[in-house]
């Protein structure tokens, strides 16, 4: 059963991949959806049996992978409850996308691909979250980095889909520079790349110091730290979010899939897994909580003032996983667990239903050109304001059992760092409702604004935003008729994922907060999640004063009304305020400049470099001393020598003469010593 | 066989084909099409009696089998041949290679085919041969003689700058070659001997070994080519036709490193220890410095080159960090990488003969109309960029494993490779295969045909199958790479006491 749930995906991407042209898009629908289907089925299955009894359980594959010395690879699955909490999510959410893209995507000629793809990209993270050993994760890592770059770039004829995509591998391949030498350290350091090899040999190397790259340092905790940074390129978390934004080219339900439900949390799931290791490199952990906050944070701000439907969800989802983050820096493993399997759900959630905003406006994704489509679309427009009402924390629904807690350990925990953690997360849950409620207002409420502006094309509005926000509407689908736009609610097919995903994020935190958080956690993960024994940081949050506990409804509800009363009431002030404070709007924007810092620091410089060391370095002194140097010379010397060759006797006698005399001379001053 | 055994028939065989072939009129078409079947036919053989020869060999055993001697000119000389786990992947990559590049040259060598099948099949027993030899001069002889039939086919069937490039690969690899002819005479002064084995178990004085393996590396460091001295392949590969580049860059670069796993490192163990620091540096230089100057090419081929180079730089950095993992993974990637860089270069031919150009500017959108090729070319771009999954990704990380354990400096700079590799290889296929397609010529190009797609698919598959399944090759090397790093850390032993007892 285990083997089947990861490789059920493999089968429909191969179904598909190969011959879906032959079978016809329907039939590949069908079959990868049902496919999927069956394997979230048993992956509750598999929940409820891991979760609520069985323990960590390994199925082999195949046997050897890489064998080399000492250093034995094989393929394993992993099953235990942090894996089968992963494997719910992914499948539920990718057998629900699946099934909204069947509606999504029906217009478009290349469905077999796409499906082809989105299971491609299911069985990849399926084998990440089933690893056994860091190789073998790896594997999984770069698997859905590749099935995220075809995604982002399905739409292969726009070129900011293209650029989006290479972004998206090559910044998640520096996250990948980092894994790979924490894979490395641990080699080194343990002499296996196995789980179960590793999380023995981790305490003896507690505050053991290592002496490399010509320093002194604590061997976990820089381990650690590069491992890190694998996680911050796959979860975009500040510093590698960059490509998350511009991801939102892809289609929308791999946005719902991959960049908010699943790939994204990869790097969550990562140090979770490793937390064996993480817990012995407490300095490692605190750089952790620093830059989830910051990632909370900064996401949040920028998604203030975004105009994107898809963008601002993209922020939102950066930011979110900046929460997640602080807790596992914290030592909350499983509290960013609990986080990650609500937000899957209010996340997709919101992901689709602007989907479903986006194929009622016939692709259009400026919130600008939207307003008043609650009439029009009042399902969606529904399920909307439950995902909103789930990612901000209304009490009772999912986020407010998952996100609080983070704030609640943030308070509650000694760590250093601890303290800027809270701070900016609170603030940032203020912005969070902040921007989710302006996302809701400026669709749903307010003035149409598509009759007069619809498909009167982009540039009409003086943006001085960046380039990308304007190419970001999936305009592939202009075939169907320039008509006059009447926004029309999707099809069913589209809707039942929504209102189970709608279900999820309002009863996921309600129903499974004992299990992951609360009393009967211990016997829910068991083993699969270690803390060290001075961790206490799962009591302690339970323990904090109850303003604290307050304060992220406070935040939420403070939030809900500045947006209420400068999106309803008085549209005009958020345009007086970007224009009074026009440097801060254009900073927030433009995302803190960060695409232009990194294309002036790396991006330029690395060609710069490249047509310096192919003109100059290869051309001018590898080629210009070696053989084209020679060669001239060669050339050179011949030219001379040949003019010597004048042909007329009397320079050859001439010549002869001289050489006869220095022969004679050389000769006699010899015979004189 | 006639009292040789299957090494011989190895060597022979594509002799025998290319003399059946000089028999042939060569004038008209049906002459030119047997000769065409018949050249195809004689690598199929070769290729299976190297199964045959793969099927008798034991992969336990880590000394040389299948051995075969024969005096030769009654000079100590000997014809000496046999395989060991090292050097029999390399014979089956080549003889495995062969009908591809046979195949691959089927329609788009029209002229003098009969001198270009003759040459090809030369090269193939000039490369066996080098795998197989087991006495120094026989090793020579191959090494270099397979420098000819490659400078003819560069210069005859090659492209625009064809002589420039065929001299300066020629001119290139020769100088080196001249440099190691006169190591290999030192080392018969010294030891009376050529044979490799007994080599083998030569220790050389260290003041000695030092310019040894300075003057085999002068040989082994251009074919590779490392860097400063791989300025001429990329020439030699824009200009070589798509099949010349093939066995270019399958087989013929890893002349180089398997000369080092053959001679430098376990002949002079001293000073291989004592020059890995050069090697090193000169290997991450190699991966940095070419993965930037293959981002900015506008030539499909020369951007495959540069990635060669760099790749070839993981190779290096593998075999002289010296454990069982570096040295491995060393192997393995020279395999992966004649597969990888082979399929590319077949790749870019596709395109190339519909086209007939390699710009990269002149191509975009091709996807609309050869979605086949576009799958075909996506698997080998991920197998360059070093996906798990793939070939590319096991040699990479075994290299990479083993650079660490010998320093992480190294590791550090090399892994930046993983990056650039990225950057460089989707930004080639980005260019090529994506986008709209607005160039008119591109409207109406063909998807592969049913011969392109017989010459992809295996080497697809393969790909694929030894990055889930790279068992076949790590284990044939594992026996004969553990006794290379056992007498080799023996040897270093050995002087560290003599130095201790000096004191």
């Amino acid at each position: 059963m285990y083997t089947a749930i990861v490789f059920l995906p493999l089968l429909g991407f191969l179904i598909a991949g190969i011959f879906g042209r032959q079978i016809g898009a329907r039939a590949s629908e069908i079959v990868t959806t049902s496919l999927m289907f069956v394997a979230a089925l048993l992956s509750w299955i598999v929940f409820f049996q891991v979760g609520y009894g069985k323990s960590t359980l390994i199925v082999p594959v195949l046997a050897d992978w890489i064998v080399s010395g000492g250093l034995k690879i094989e393929w394993a699955l992993r099953i235990d409850t942090l894996t089968a909490v992963m494997l719910v999510v992914v499948n539920t959410v990718s057998a629900l996308v699946h099934l909204y893209s069947i509606g999504y995507m029906h217009e478009d000629p290349a469905r077999q691909r796409f499906f082809a793809y989105l299971s491609l990209f299911t069985f990849a993270m399926l084998m990440l979250v089933t690893a056994d050993n860091l190789v073998q994760m790896f594997f999984g890592w770069e698997g859905v980095g590749l099935a995220s770059y075809l995604l982002i770039g399905f739409w292969y004829e726009k070129p900011s889909a293209n650029a989006a995509a290479i972004k998206a591998f090559v910044v998640n391949r520096v996250g990948d520079f980092g894994f790979a030498l924490g894979i490395f350290f641990l080699f080194a350091l343990t002499g296996s790349v196995a789980f179960d090899q590793i999380f023995a040999a981790a305490p003896g190397l507690a505050a053991k110091p290592i002496h490399v790259f010509g320093m002194n340092v604590d061997a976990l905790t820089i381990t650690c730290l590069l491992l890190f940074m694998g996680a911050m390129g796959k979860s975009a978390q500040f510093l590698l979010h960059t490509w998350l934004p511009d991801a939102m080219e892809g289609p929308t339900p791999v946005s719902a899939l991959i960049h908010a439900a699943t790939m994204v949390t990869a790097g969550v799931f990562m140090v979770a897994r490793l937390s064996p290791v993480f817990e012995q490199a407490p300095m490692a952990l605190s750089v952790v909580v620093v830059f989830g906050a910051t990632t909370a944070f900064f996401a949040a701000t920028v998604g203030l003032v975004q105009n994107d439907i898809k963008r601002v969800i993209a922020y939102s989802t950066c930011s979110q996983l900046g929460y997640m983050f602080v807790a596992l820096g914290l030592g909350g493993y499983s509290l960013a667990i609990f986080h990650l399997f609500t937000h899957a759900f209010f996340k997709a959630l919101l992901f689709l239903g602007a989907g479903s905003v986006i194929h009622a406006m016939h692709h259009e994704q400026d919130m600008r050109k939207m307003g008043g489509l609650h009439k029009h679309i009042p399902i969606t427009f529904w399920m909307m304001t439950i995902g909103t009402f789930a990612l901000t924390g209304l009490p009772l629904m999912a986020g407010f059992f998952s996100k609080d807690a983070i704030i609640e350990a943030a308070f509650a925990s000694q760590r250093p760092g601890a303290i800027y953690a809270f701070l900016l997360i609170v603030i940032a849950a203020g912005l969070t409702s902040f921007y989710s409620w302006r996302l809701v207002f400026m669709t749903f409420f307010g003035k149409p604004r598509w009759q007069e502006e619809a498909h009167a094309g982009h540039d009409a509005h003086g943006h001085n935003d960046h380039a990308h926000a304007a190419h970001g509407h999936d305009d592939h689908a202009h075939s169907h008729g320039h008509g006059p736009l009447v926004p029309h609610e999707s099809p069913a097919v589209m809707l039942i994922p929504l209102y189970v995903l709608a279900a999820g994020a309002i009863f996921a935190g309600l129903l499974f907060k004992d299990q992951f958080i609360g009393y009967s956690a211990d016997g829910f993960w068991k083993q699969s999640l270690y803390y060290a024994p001075t961790n206490t940081i799962l009591t302690d949050f339970h323990n904090v004063p109850g303003i604290v506990a307050l304060l992220a409804t406070i935040m939420m509800s403070i939030g809900f009304v500045v947006s209420m009363y400068m999106y309803i009431f008085s549209p005009q002030t958020p345009v007086r305020l970007a224009q009074r404070h026009g440097l801060i709007y254009r900073f927030l924007l433009n995302k803190w400049y960060f695409d232009e810092i990194y294309n002036f620091l790396f991006v330029r410089p690395a060609f710069w470099l490249g047509r310096l060391f192919w003109k100059s370095g290869d051309g001018r002194i590898i080629d210009g001393l070696g053989p084209d140097g020679v060669s001239a010379r060669v050339i050179d010397v011949a030219g001379r020598v040949v003019r010597l060759q004048t042909g007329y006797v009397y320079h050859y006698a001439f010549t002869m003469l001289i050489g006869v005399a220095a022969l004679i001379t050389w000769y006699l001053l010899g015979g004189v010593k | 066989m006639f009292g040789f055994g299957i090494l011989t028939g190895l060597v022979v065989l594509p002799l025998v084909g290319a003399a059946f072939i000089l028999l042939q009129p060569g004038k008209d078409e049906a002459s030119v099409r047997n000769v065409r079947w018949a050249a195809l036919f004689t690598t199929l053989i070769t290729f299976a009696l190297s199964l045959f020869a793969w099927g008798q060999f034991d992969i336990g055993n880590p000394g040389f089998q299948l051995v075969e001697q024969k005096a030769w000119m009654g000079s100590g000389l000997s014809y000496k041949l046999g395989v060991d786990g090292i050097s029999m992947p390399f014979v089956l990559l080549t003889t495995f290679l062969m009908p591809f590049c046979i195949a691959a040259s089927w329609d788009s060598i029209t002229t003098r085919v009969k001198e270009y099948m003759i040459a090809f099949l030369v090269l193939e027993t000039m490369m066996i041969g080098v795998f197989c030899a087991l006495d120094m001069v026989l090793f020579y002889v191959f090494f270099e003689g397979g420098l000819i039939p490659m400078f003819l086919i560069i210069g005859i069937w090659g492209g625009k700058r064809r002589i420039y490039a065929s001299f300066k690969f020629f001119l290139y690899t020769l100088v080196g070659s001249l440099l190691m002819l006169l190591a290999m005479m030192a080392m018969w002064g010294v030891t009376g001997t050529t044979d490799i084995v007994q080599l083998l178990n030569t220790s050389f004085p260290s003041s000695m070994q030092k310019w040894l393996w300075l003057a085999f590396f002068a040989s082994f460091a251009v074919k590779m080519p490392m860097w400063p001295v791989h300025t001429w392949l990329p020439d030699a590969h824009v200009e070589a036709p798509t099949a010349g580049s093939v066995i270019l860059a399958g087989v013929l670069l890893k002349m180089g490193g398997y000369g080092f796993l053959r001679f430098s490192l376990p002949m002079f163990p001293e000073a291989s220890q004592y020059f890995a620091p050069l090697v090193m540096t000169l290997s991450v230089i190699a991966i940095v410095y070419t993965s930037l100057v293959a981002l900015v090419q506008e030539d499909m081929k020369k951007l495959i080159a540069y990635s060669s180079v760099a790749h070839m730089g993981f190779v290096t950095m593998g075999l002289f960090s010296m454990n069982t993992q570096g040295v491995q993974g060393a192997v393995f990637q020279m395999v992966s990488h004649g597969l990888v860089s082979g399929a590319l270069f077949l790749c870019v031919g596709v395109v190339y003969d519909r086209l007939h150009t390699r710009e990269i500017s002149a191509y975009g959108g091709i996807v609309k109309t050869m979605p086949l090729y576009a799958v075909a070319f996506m698997v080998f771009t991920m197998a360059n960029v070093g996906l798990p999954g793939t070939s590319g990704f096991v040699g990479e990380f075994l290299t990479l494993i083993g650079a660490f354990v010998y320093n992480p400096w190294v590791a550090l700079v090399a892994t930046t490779g993983v990056i650039l590799s990225a950057a460089y290889a989707l930004f080639l296929y980005r260019r090529v295969v994506f986008g709209p397609l607005e160039k008119p010529a591109l409207a109406g190009l063909k998807d592969l045909t049913p011969r392109e797609i017989a010459l992809l698919a295996p080497l697809a598959a393969l790909v694929i199958w030894y990055g889930v399944q790279p068992g076949a090759i790590l284990n044939a090397c594992a026996a004969s790479v553990q006794l290379l790093i056992k007498n080799y850390e023996a040897a270093l032993a050995v002087t560290k006491t003599a130095a201790l007892a000096l004191y």
